[in-house]
């Protein structure tokens, strides 16, 4: 077993692989004959994967009873916005060329962007709210605030499902497990009661 | 936009290479090159040959350029290794990772419907008469992407005349292979209703522009791409250019169209490429040209309008999209 100290600095580790993987995928020219595409999904399903793996602390840490599992969750939270807000930028620097007209339109527009967005918005107060200092400050309503996650989840793949043409197998996959984490808190949020 | 019109060439008998000589040529250029050649080689050769269907790799090497965009043209690593082609996978990549699952040779395709010469031609007496020439055209994706591509085929009309269409000819269907028994990988779950099925109205099917593809970059057409033939509409997105091509059939009524069956309210029957009527999930306004990172502007009928929009004036393009 990795000595205590030495967690949280490989899994950071391992949140940036993605990240220095499309870099380098970039500059050697290596991310498919569309490369934009490649960047927009790749730090979009990343973002995804992050918070559902943040949404699993909770779940794991009940199953085996080891708080360690708590202390990565804000991390694995702040590593899916890291890959949020590249998802974001690339939008709206490389898709929309900083048109902010556009950006609006498509809001408005575009349901899939809508909840897209949607879902980035509402990770800021919670990256925002995320040191010990702020938890503290917000004190019982820092626990409510951070409910939005779910939100986010929620919002996030339906985003993900309503840009799919036709093939909805790899959102469902997602729904799949994103559900199962939630059934997890159900029975036992009963047994408190 | 530069486009030349080639004037037309009447043949005469006279040019026509004799049926017998010309079904030689290949295996007369094999013995001229390995006549000198052991036995032992000469027995790789007919598993060359007959890997792919390139007895007609001369003829579409051949084919002077009769249409071109002055934009630069997208490399061939670009227009065979990005595609769509759910009959061999959803992925971009699917298509040329999985090509080899199809087999263009031997091939047919059966013509039917409204017309007085129906039936079943093998691919070589399909292509025989046709004139081939290289066309460069812009191809607009659905998806927003682009590309520029060099095809090499013949105009549709010219092979829908020899079945002379009758006056109840108001539509042309074409279908994709799908062999129930064989399925291609993709045809294995049902992401759209096979085989896939793409129609036009007679006289866009008519029109000059409109093509049917056997080549692309000056060799037969890849698998991924749609081998052995595929029909290309340059003012129209590209789901509109069936691939594979096994069955054309001459309609009175409008035929149905897989990705209309799939999402009517998505993808309409006509299609044409318009910056103005947006996808209902996405703007058609800008697209991305496959190499190029910002997107550039999209071009009514993907500018095809001077040649194509007179065959859609007084229509509603809002409501046939």
């Amino acid at each position: 077993m990795l000595p205590a100290t030495y967690i949280k600095p490989v899994l950071h580790l391992a949140c940036a692989v993605p990240a220095l993987m499309l870099a380098y995928g970039l500059y050697k020219g290596d991310l498919g004959f569309n490369p934009v595409e490649t960047l927009t999904h790749q730090t979009g399903l990343w973002s995804l994967r992050l918070l559902l793996i943040s949404l699993a602390m909770t779940p794991l840490r009940r199953m085996t009873a080891r708080v360690e599992f708590i202390q990565q969750r804000r991390m694995f939270g702040l590593w899916a916005f890291f890959y949020a807000c590249v998802h974001f930028t690339i939008y709206l620097l490389l898709d929309l060329s900083l048109d902010f007209s556009a950006l609006w339109a498509d809001i408005v527009k575009r349901p899939y962007i809508t909840v897209g967005f949607i879902a980035f918005v509402l990770l800021l107060p919670l990256a925002f709210t995320s040191t010990l200092n702020a938890r503290r400050r917000l004190g019982r309503k820092w626990n409510t605030l951070h409910k939005l996650v779910y939100a986010i989840g929620v919002t996030a793949l339906l985003h993900f499902w309503w840009i799919q043409k036709a093939d909805i197998r790899e959102p469902l996959i997602y729904c799949l497990i994103f559900g199962a984490l939630m059934l997890f808190r159900l029975p036992l949020r009963g047994r408190k009661r | 936009m530069l486009i030349r019109v080639s004037p037309s060439h009447p043949l005469t008998d006279n040019d026509v290479t004799d049926e017998k000589l010309f079904h030689q040529r290949r295996s007369f250029i094999r013995q001229g090159i390995y006549g000198g050649a052991s036995l032992a080689m000469a027995s790789y050769l007919p598993a060359l040959a007959s890997a792919s269907i390139d007895r007609f790799a001369d003829r579409i090497s051949g084919a002077p350029t009769t249409m071109k965009v002055d934009e630069q043209v997208n490399k061939w690593e670009e227009i065979t290794g990005y595609n769509n082609y759910y009959e061999l996978g959803t992925s971009k990549d699917d298509p040329a990772r999985l090509a080899d699952a199809l087999q263009p040779d031997p091939w047919s395709v059966t013509v039917s419907g409204e017309c007085a010469k129906p039936g079943t031609l093998a691919l070589d007496d399909l292509l025989d008469p046709m004139k081939l020439e290289q066309r460069i055209y812009r191809m607009r994706c659905v998806e927003a992407w682009s590309m520029v591509v060099p095809w090499v085929g013949f105009p549709l009309a010219d092979l829908l005349k020899r079945f002379e269409p009758n006056g109840n000819a108001k539509y042309v269907a074409f279908e994709t292979l799908y062999d129930k028994s064989n399925p291609l990988p993709g045809q294995r779950r049902r992401v759209l209703d096979w085989p896939y099925r793409e129609g036009l109205r007679i006289d866009e099917a008519m029109h000059p522009l409109t093509m049917m593809a056997v080549g692309v970059y000056g060799k037969p057409l890849p698998n991924q791409n749609g081998a052995p033939l595929r029909l290309v509409v340059p003012w129209k997105y590209g789901f509109k250019g069936i691939k594979s091509i096994v069955s054309i059939r001459f309609t009175e009524k409008q035929p149905q169209t897989s990705w209309n069956m799939s999402a009517p309210g998505e993808y309409g029957f006509y299609s044409n490429v318009n910056p103005k009527v947006d996808h209902p999930r996405w703007s058609q306004a800008k697209e991305r040209r496959i190499g190029e990172f910002l997107r550039r502007d999209t071009l009514m009928f993907n500018g095809y309008e001077d040649q194509v929009a007179s065959l859609y004036s007084g229509m509603d393009l809002k409501k046939n999209y």
